[in-house]
């Protein structure tokens, strides 16, 4: 074994970042004298905003390097090999560093993504090194109701945002006599800004399956269906190598670890593009190869589910942190957390924040530590606005509120849900009006038809939002927003309609006066709705280059005879092609 | 600038010169396997990059599927096409942190250059746009993707490069 471990980060982001091109090239002169070091694959550590990212094992130290070119890369190596130090260039993680740069991989606690940029997830070898299927061999002779039990100890509950308890669903699903049930991963990751799944299946592919297994032992399932969004391919290429290994291993198949009769095999759905399905009982209907339409519940899918028969439906971050549990402890997992809601929970951090990434914490930390403390707060030091959480069937949460606590019942009492955990850090830059009508432009075009309040009423609440930000709205217009958005709520059949209202009010419940500027007096306070934004030539600041006036496309500027320029406001159409060309900074809008 | 929705799905399938024994052989094979309508389209979609409109006919026939419900599952999902595609789909992301981070101005840039709209393909056949919701590449945005790769924090220049790099590789 070589001292130098060098392992490059593949996740799918990670490639788009540039690192399959570090490991092609690594790969080349690692063949000249694979002696002195090894080169390993692995997956996204969570580092997002450094990617590409090579970690380097060397004296039993962990070093990140991140934001690196292949010649980079190789530099930092050969300096290793000649000078045994490590260089501080691209250096983004080391316990060498001072405590604070470290913080957003140190002040975090992993149980669903503890394996997630350590291991090599095309190997199970890795996984098996790091106690993997030991959890499954522990509960082989366990009773099913001892399974539930513990998981039911541990409190664990639905982590794609039910935030159902898992050991609830576990426990009807194997009361039900039928002879055969299914166990069902819900891997179809629809929020946008929410990636944490994709993170897992890709990472710990193993970790998912194990947690599958157990689940069908629990309710007395043979048979498991991974429905995955076909817009994650290498996730779904993972899991693919990691079925074929266990089955090899007899992980997976008949008679598992030798015991006659534990039988459990698990394949893949494609998912075909449609965010309803990944609610459950859609879900249940695109895998019959039908339109994924929501049916009623009950029936339970617990009781009624794929093919009539029992069927569990988890989320993968759920079943991640499944063989964690069992193998450390459900009252270890308990002890983290909130009297209701225990464990950790896993978020993607994106938008104006100066760490963007996978963070995973206690349930019970305040929102202002994962941004603050984690994440380092804004990109550019600018006031954060507000946290969006829960994507397009959650809400905002205002600064002056970013000390809630990460807890289901807490923040709904915000107006936001939990979700399956995207936070997305807005700050003076966003503006909330269009944020409403971007979420709900997605949930309007995803509604699956079935309802009319939720096929209409959406997009009437649409249009609404359009005339508001194109300059045309009235101030009766929030009025009936709020009554249809109740309406909407009440009379839906699933989830994506009863939430889908969900941005439009909490936006109106903490930046009513954001939508009012836009109505009364024609201005959008962040300069971002195009039609309400006015543009100025400062006369003392023109130079009379005529490049704006050579680049705009209404001949709306003008200029005098001493050649300073002038925008003729009737004629303006508010594209800003002038305010982008202008390099005197002579054009300020307003 | 505004970005249009992906509505001018043509539910007015393309029956095309296509090889109709590949077609059979895919709709046989599916015989009997349950829940097997989306996988099957799938296939399909894959050996044609569309489904003809031949296929719902066969579908009828061989595995007495009204083409109601096969055409009404295919016009259900985004992921399926009607209508031939280009070479490379370009997917823009339109998801909450690309969304923030301008994506609409790729899409305006792409989809002046190419001069095409959102679910139109290129004359030459070359490159299809669509808008896709998160490709989960969130810290990367604006994200896109060309065929199996994304490419991520790009501008309106440097995707312009991108496209161009691919058609001077294709008219080679």
């Amino acid at each position: 074994m070589s001292q130098l471990r060098v392992k490059v980060g593949l996740g799918s982001c990670g490639i788009a970042a540039g690192a399959q091109r570090i490991y092609d090239h690594l790969e080349l002169i690692h063949q000249k004298n694979p002696e002195q070091w090894s080169l390993e694959k692995t997956n996204c550590i969570g580092i997002c905003y450094s990617e590409p990212l090579v970690h380097i094992e060397f004296n039993d130290e962990l070093y990140i390097y991140g934001n690196i070119t292949p010649v980079g890369t190789e530099q930092v190596i050969e300096s290793f090999l000649q000078h045994n130090t490590p260089p501080s260039a691209f250096l983004v993680y080391s316990s060498q560093l001072p405590a604070s740069e470290n913080d957003f991989i140190n002040n975090q606690v992993k149980w669903a993504l503890k394996n997630c940029g350590i291991i090599n997830p095309e190997k199970i070898e890795e996984y098996e090194q790091m106690g993997g299927y030991q959890a499954v061999l522990k509960i082989q002779k366990w009773s099913p109701d001892r399974i539930i039990d513990e998981i039911e100890k541990s409190g664990l509950k639905g982590r794609g945002g039910g935030g159902f308890l898992t050991a609830t669903k576990w426990r009807l699903a194997s009361k039900q006599t039928k002879k055969n049930k299914y166990v069902i991963c819900n891997a179809d990751e629809g929020d946008p800004g929410a990636f944490m799944d994709r993170s897992i299946l890709e990472g710990d592919p193993h970790g998912v399956l194990e947690g599958m297994i157990i689940a069908g032992k629990a309710i007395g399932a043979t048979k498991g269906i991974i429905y995955c969004r076909a817009e994650y391919p290498l996730a779904i290429k993972r899991v693919q190598i990691a079925i074929e290994q266990a089955r090899e291993k007899n992980y997976l198949g008949k008679n598992i670890f030798g015991i006659r009769g534990f039988d459990f095999d698990i394949y893949i759905k494609e998912g075909a593009g449609a965010f309803v399905c990944g609610e459950e009982t859609a879900l249940i209907a695109s895998i019959e190869g039908k339109r994924g339409m929501p049916s009623k519940r009950p029936p339970f899918p617990a009781i009624k589910g794929v093919w009539d028969l029992p069927t569990v439906i988890n989320n993968v971050e759920t079943l991640v942190n499944i063989p964690s549990i069992i193998n450390k402890g459900a009252e270890n997992y308990a002890r983290l957390g909130t009297e209701k809601a225990k464990g950790t929970k896993v978020f993607a951090i994106t938008g104006k924040v100066k760490k963007s990434g996978l963070v995973e914490v206690p349930m019970g930390t305040p929102i202002s530590t994962v941004i603050y403390d984690i994440c380092g707060g804004t990109a550019d030091g600018n006031k954060i606005k507000a946290v969006q959480l829960g994507g397009p069937s959650g809400g905002c949460v205002p600064a002056h509120l970013l000390d809630t606590i990460i807890d289901y019942d807490a923040i709904i009492e915000t107006g936001a849900i939990m979700g399956s955990g995207g936070m997305v850090v807005m700050d003076e830059s966003t503006c909330m009006v269009d944020v409403a009508k971007f979420f709900l432009t997605f949930t309007q075009s995803e509604s699956c038809g079935k309802c009319t309040f939720c096929r209409i009423g959406t997009l009437r609440m649409l249009e609404i939002l359009e005339k508001i930000t194109s300059g045309e709205g009235e101030i009766e217009d929030l009025e009936i927003l709020e009554d249809l958005a109740l309406e909407i709520q009440s009379n839906s059949l699933c989830g994506l309609g009863q939430s889908a209202p969900n941005p439009v009010l909490s936006a109106l419940k903490y930046f009513r006066d954001e939508f009012e500027a836009h109505i009364i007096d024609k201005r959008c306070p962040a300069l971002q709705c195009s039609a309400l934004i006015r543009y100025e030539i400062l006369a003392d600041r023109c130079v009379g280059c005529y490049q704006c006036r050579k680049v705009c496309p209404a001949n709306a500027i003008e200029s005098n005879d001493r050649r300073i320029h002038r925008i003729i406001e009737e004629n303006c159409i508010r594209c800003g092609a002038c305010y982008e060309k202008c390099r005197f900074d002579a054009i300020v809008r307003s | 600038m505004h970005i249009e929705k992906n509505t001018n799905k043509n539910l007015q399938s393309t029956e095309c010169q296509i090889d109709i024994s590949a077609l059979e052989t895919i709709i046989k094979d599916c015989k009997g396997v349950s829940g097997g309508l989306i996988p099957l389209l799938q296939r399909i979609q894959d050996q044609f990059t569309f489904i003809p409109r031949q296929a719902f006919k066969l579908i009828d026939k061989e595995l007495n599927i009204p083409e109601s419900e096969s055409l009404g599952v295919a016009t259900f999902y985004t992921q399926f096409k009607l209508n031939p595609t280009g070479k490379y789909t370009i997917k823009i992301c339109k998801g909450t942190a690309c969304h923030v981070q301008n994506a609409s101005k790729i899409f305006d840039a792409i989809s002046e250059y190419l001069q095409i709209k959102a679910g139109e393909t290129t004359d030459d056949q070359l490159f299809t746009l669509e808008l896709v919701s998160c490709l989960g590449c969130c810290s990367l945005a604006p994200a896109i993707m060309i065929g199996e790769e994304t490419y991520g924090k790009l501008d309106d220049r440097s995707v312009i490069s991108i496209i161009k790099e691919i058609q001077s590789r294709e008219s080679k």
